[in-house]
């Protein structure tokens, strides 16, 4: 199966060829992700580090709470997304599943994973087409998107149910075991923090790669997120 | 001994039944009851035989101690301590030595399964115990048969919550929260350093009235007390959500009370009652006061780097770190590779376009 599988794969990546790969909740689920992750990026850096004191009656500002606000209106739409994402993963095509699985069992993926790192480190002088995520993009888009976005949904709903307190669905499904899980709250926030770190790191390295294999692998992968359709250049 | 009535008791310490009635109704009050819950607590009171509670101290400094005894309800002197029926404390009873000692037993024997064991500190484990000596012997031997016939605990203090300072790294005696020792018993955690007077009278007389535990979170810390954090009923709140800090000690803001969130108040992660019941019979806490709450009823909180950070330390990664600068070289790191790489490829796909031209005009 993997033979053929390969076969076809090359074919379908011959210069010309254009694929439809990201259907359309895919793309707007990229680009809602994208937002809400800067939102957050943004607003937990100023959380964790406010802004200079502002001046006046308290009652006439609501600085932080704006700041939080959108923390936690961004965190529902990466959260919510997060479901929906999961859902058209049953029901979108064979593309939309690839985010929530390591094919760890499959050979070729791991040889796939080696070539691509090779690529990287300048040692393969001719990239390798897919039509879906490379394996190296796809282990990355794993673990920091699917592994690190759901440990982000779950420890960030964790601190938000300790605002929201008893009663609230975030402190019945999060805070209630993740904040003694962790040890204490401050341990959450630390570990959230750090979290949001690294999906910072693969947002820098998510964005100069798609640049980077849109320009050397002469495939299309910005515009393949806004379209859907790959096009194998050459 | 014949038993007693804690009213009998009150009466038999000179309390009037105009004081006894005021102290039940206050009692309501401050557990949140309403007024009708007053004349079942007196009740209560009138006709139950006083539970006794015997009071261990392990390795501790007796703050819990000097906290309780300052509690600032109406009777607490007399009454509180002799509504407890504490029948063994080796701090506040008058007994000593051998004589003291036998009074653990006789409680063991005939109240068996039916008194409630308090204990301030906690065990030390490493060599055999041996950093903590009651009556000659381990703490920790003399903490497990006390318990085995206790109907309940209650771990007074951080320290006998979670460990507290001689549990704070590297902790060389090996000191051991009570709930890891014992691990039978209902044990009701009333942490901080020291938990407030209030919190610990009202722990008690709520047990001994309903004669069963307060609800319990999942940590099991009453819910009543230890339900929300400091910051949820912070009178500063205000300043918190309009974006108004103190920035140092000495500022303007600092006189002007606004929040000392980036003083490292831990406020936000906090689980107490300080800011509601406050301390000294409700006169201030340390928010109040000026300067940022330490954090000292949660979980290892000598551990969590500076009482004046914001940003917890991270020691795995050196002695002054913390996730935002280890996120951020992180990041500055990635971002200068990124660069060198994207220059790289750029030079090596220069390089082949030229060889794959040379190839084509071959």
């Amino acid at each position: 199966m993997s033979v053929k599988s390969q076969d076809d794969e090359s074919a379908i990546t011959a210069a010309g060829n254009t694929v439809y790969v990201y259907e359309a909740p895919v793309r707007i689920w990229h680009w809602l992700n994208a937002l809400s992750i800067v939102v957050m990026a943004v607003t937990g850096y100023l959380i964790a580090s406010p802004l200079p004191s502002v001046a006046g009656e308290a009652s006439d500002n609501f600085l932080m709470g704006y700041i939080r606000f959108a923390h936690f209106a961004a965190g529902y739409v990466f959260a919510i997304g997060m479901l929906l994402r999961l859902y058209w993963a049953f029901v979108g095509n064979h593309h939309a599943r690839q985010l929530f699985m390591l094919p760890v069992t499959d050979k070729n993926w791991w040889a796939g994973l080696v070539q691509e790192m090779r690529w990287y480190l300048f040692i393969e002088k001719y990239p390798k087409k897919y039509v879906g995520h490379n394996p190296l993009g796809h282990l990355f888009m794993f673990f920091a998107i699917t592994l690190g976005g759901t440990f982000m949904i779950a420890t960030g709903f964790a601190l938000y149910g300790e605002g929201a307190q008893e009663g609230h669905w975030s402190h019945t499904l999060f805070t209630g075991w993740l904040i003694p899980l962790f040890g204490q709250s401050q341990d959450v926030h630390t570990w959230h923090h750090m979290v949001a770190w690294g999906i910072v790191l693969f947002m820098i390295l998510h964005i100069y790669t798609a640049i980077r294999e849109d320009i050397l692998s002469r495939q299309t992968m910005i515009s393949a997120m806004i379209s859907g359709q790959r096009t194998f250049r050459e | 001994m014949s038993v007693e009535t804690f009213y009998e008791v009150m009466r038999r310490q000179g309390i009037s039944r105009r004081s006894f009635l005021k102290f039940c109704s206050l009692t309501a009050a401050s557990l949140g009851l309403s007024p009708t819950m007053a004349p079942k607590i007196a009740h209560a009171m009138e006709t139950k035989p006083r539970t006794p509670v015997i009071w261990l101290h392990g390795l501790e400094c007796t703050c819990c101690s000097e906290s309780f005894i300052r509690s600032a309800h109406p009777l607490a002197k007399d009454v509180v301590l002799s509504m407890l029926s504490l029948d063994y404390d080796d701090t506040l009873m008058a007994a000593a030595g051998h004589q003291a000692e036998a009074i653990i037993e006789q409680v063991k024997t005939k109240y068996k399964g039916n008194y409630i064991l308090a204990v301030e500190g906690n065990p030390p484990l490493n060599e055999d115990g041996m950093f903590c000596i009651h009556g000659g012997r381990p703490f920790v031997e003399v903490l497990k048969e006390t318990a085995a016939d206790a109907k309940a605990i209650i771990s007074w203090g951080s320290c006998a919550s979670w460990g507290c300072v001689q549990a704070a790294k590297p902790n060389p005696t090996r000191a051991t929260p009570v709930h890891k020792v014992i691990t039978d018993k209902p044990i009701i955690k009333v942490p901080g350093c020291p938990p407030i007077a209030e919190v610990m009278t009202a722990v008690v007389t709520y047990m001994l009235t309903f004669d069963r535990i307060p609800e319990l979170d999942r940590q099991g810390r009453p819910k009543m007390f230890y339900g929300q954090r400091i910051h949820d009923k912070c009178y500063r709140r205000p300043h918190f959500d309009a974006g108004q800090f103190v920035e140092e000690w000495d500022d303007e803001a600092a006189r002007k009370g606004f929040c000392l969130y980036k003083m490292g108040c831990k406020g936000p992660t906090t689980y107490n009652a300080c800011s509601t019941v406050r301390w000294n019979g409700g006169v201030s806490f340390p928010i109040q006061s000026g300067h940022g709450c330490i954090g000292c009823s949660e979980d290892g909180f000598w551990d969590k780097g500076g009482f004046y950070d914001r940003v917890t330390d991270i020691k795995e990664f050196g002695v002054e770190s913390n996730a935002d600068r280890v996120g951020g070289t992180v990041a500055g790191i990635a971002g200068a590779a990124v660069a060198a790489h994207a220059a790289v490829s750029a030079l090596n796909k220069a390089r082949n376009d030229k060889n794959d031209q040379n190839k084509g005009d071959k």
